[in-house]
């Protein structure tokens, strides 16, 4: 069923893995026994049509679902009974397939209440916002990295949906996650921004590990170490780019439409 | 493949405003005047109505703290109310206590019970948290009927006497009671601004907009929102003992589920989520009962015509529309 091309790697050199993962929703199975790797250091695609089930998947892996059946391992711990909060607070953080800010704070204010987590005192009922203000410089640096300086007093609902995008992914950074799960993190952006965030990426997963969801294949052909393609909720294949884009299976699940960069 | 909404430029977009408009400073204003008016009106109003008008603000205060900055719409918030009330009418009765103690022992009952009931439904949302508060607020109230003892069934706790505050002031003198009830409702305001402008409220205005993001940025929400809950029902609860004390009443009227309507009237009329909109409802709805006391039970339907009036014209409310029209939040 699933191939596992990487059952080589040392053990310690996986940090997020998923072994038989299925999961059920009345009657069909959007993931049906995904088992995946996803090795340290390394930028991990994950591609694959419409309704694959990849977006369930990174429910699963974040706990944001219940696996019906399957273990997920992180940094060699068994994180398959925890709830979404502690599985990020290990540093395994997801961004959302759609937009996910905070619409009424501000820029500022949305980078703040990120970083403000890792700070963990953020039951202080009594204490003015000024507070806050200790995590201003960071904020600065992260729109910064992410090309959005200039609008720190903007409320996220008014952002364009390209600035949207860069604002999750800043505050995804903001928590300082040791893996990265980005759910499309491109959609929507304009040529120049996806080169931008592409190079953001690559300079992010110096230090960290990335699984991405991304359709923009030039994208994945240019980033990725590895790829893994999902169709109806298996893997139908996992490789380097150059293997899988040959791949006769994955060529037909695209349906014509090719892999070509 | 998907990519269905468009390309948008981000260079398109234009960096406004530039400088951080600090809403806070407009609100310490508002506040200000707020006080300086309120100092002077049992002048030209009567101190009973004016603080009549003060208790019920400061409810729907608190309940649009949890509503307007928690996203949770309560359906039970005469439970907090009425059972403050009743404790802080039966000890100041009964007991040997001051009036600032069954205050706060009032305040201190629904502060509780604000944790015990936020601990049973805060893992609910939407409608469901809805009908959880009501069935709670509806146990509250049947434990009221069924202990005459201590809330003398239906004719309440009457003859409640004010007593001297801190065993000196008498408040049978309207104005020294004015001057409790005022300093009350600005204490609680002053609170429920500092929460809303705390780094917690911004958690929990992150978490009102959006409950999956701020969880997977590892944020264990829900005890963000039971703390907001028992923040909003500990003030709730400090409005309820301070009206037994200014109407020497404590009475079925308040833990019925008519008295949760209240405040979800008054918030929506004032302005959800803002600070000033449902003390803006409170003094709108209390001033048009008082007026239209002669219209007997077409009192309700006028009430419900506005109500829906307000729903349809101004879903900000009056506050929200005006904080709109300058933008400002207020
Ligand atoms: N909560 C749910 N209940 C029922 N069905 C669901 C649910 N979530 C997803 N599905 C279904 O499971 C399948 C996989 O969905 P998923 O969102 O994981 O796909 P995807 O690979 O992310 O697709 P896309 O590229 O469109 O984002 C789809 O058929 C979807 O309709
Ligand atoms: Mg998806």
């Amino acid at each position: 069923m699933s191939p596992e091309p990487v059952s080589d790697v040392p053990a310690d050199d996986i940090v997020l893995s998923g072994t038989d993962l299925v999961k059920g929703f009345k009657g069909f199975y959007a993931v049906d026994g995904v088992s995946l790797q996803v090795r340290r250091g390394s930028i991990h695609a994950l591609i694959g049509p419409n309704g694959a089930g990849k977006t369930t998947l990174f429910n699963l892996l974040t706990k944001f679902l219940t696996p019906t059946s399957g273990q997920i391992r992180f940094d060699g711990r068994d994180i398959t009974g925890l709830k979404p909060a502690e599985v990020a607070r290990l540093g395994v953080v997801r961004s959302f397939q759609i937009s996910a800010v905070f619409d009424r704070l501000t820029v500022l204010q949305n980078l703040r209440v990120a970083l403000q987590r890792k700070a963990g005192d953020g039951f202080r009922f009594w204490e003015t916002e000024n507070r806050m203000r200790r995590f201003d410089d960071e904020a600065e640096a992260l729109m910064e990295e992410v090309g959005l300086e200039g609008f720190a007093h903007t409320p996220a609902a008014a952002l364009p949906y390209g600035r949207k995008r860069a604002l999750e992914l800043a505050s995804t950074l903001a928590v300082d996650p040791k893996v990265l799960l980005l759910d499309e993190p491109m959609a929507g952006m304009a040529h120049e921004d996806i080169d931008r965030i592409a190079d953001l990426i690559r300079h992010v997963a110096q230090s960290r590990t990335v699984l991405m969801v991304e359709h923009n294949l030039s994208v994945v052909a240019s980033l990725s170490d590895r790829i893994t393609v999902l169709a109806r909720g298996k893997v139908l294949a996992e490789g380097d780019y150059a293997s899988v884009s040959q791949d006769p299976q994955v060529v037909g699940a695209y349906m014509g439409e090719g892999l070509h960069a | 493949m998907t990519d269905t909404s468009a390309p948008i430029g981000l260079t398109a977009a234009r960096a406004t405003p530039a400088a951080e408009r600090d809403p806070k400073q407009l609100q310490r204003w508002i506040f200000v005047g707020l006080f300086l008016f309120l100092c002077a009106a049992p002048w030209f109003a009567y101190p009973i109505f004016v603080m009549k008008i003060l208790c019920f603000a400061l409810f729907a205060s608190a309940f649009n703290l949890l509503f307007g900055y928690v996203g949770l719409l309560s359906f039970g918030h005469a439970a907090y109310f009425g059972m403050a009330s009743y404790v802080a009418a039966y000890t100041a009765k009964f007991w040997p206590v001051t009036p600032e103690i069954a205050i706060l022992l009032g305040t201190a009952t629904a502060t509780l019970m604000g944790l015990v009931f936020g601990a049973i439904a805060i893992r609910r949302q939407g409608i469901y948290f809805a009908m959880i508060t009501l069935a709670l607020a509806q146990l509250v109230y049947f434990f009221a009927i069924q202990t005459p003892k201590f809330t003398h069934g239906e004719d309440g706790l009457q003859g409640v006497p004010r007593g001297y505050l801190f065993g000196i002031f008498d408040l049978a003198n309207d104005m020294t009671l004015y001057a409790m009830v005022l300093a009350i409702f600005m204490g609680g305001m002053l609170l429920i601004h500092r929460v809303i402008h705390s780094p917690f409220g911004q958690i929990l205005q992150a978490i009102r907009d959006n409950e999956p993001r701020a969880i997977s940025l590892g944020y264990r929400t829900q005890r963000y929102k039971l703390l907001g809950l028992v923040l909003s029902a500990g003030i709730a609860g400090l409005a309820g003992a301070t009206k037994a004390i200014v109407f020497q009443v404590a009475t079925l009227v308040d833990v019925h589920w008519s008295m949760s309507g209240e405040p979800i009237l008054m918030t929506l009329v004032g302005g959800m989520g803002t600070i000033f909109g449902p003390m803006v409802g409170a003094a709108v709805i209390g001033v048009m009962q008082n007026y239209m006391q002669g219209l007997g039970s077409w009192l309700t339907v006028t009430q419900g015509l506005i109500f829906i009036f307000c729903v349809l014209a101004f879903r900000a409310g009056i506050v929200g529309t005006i904080g709109r029209l300058i933008r400002r939040d207020i």
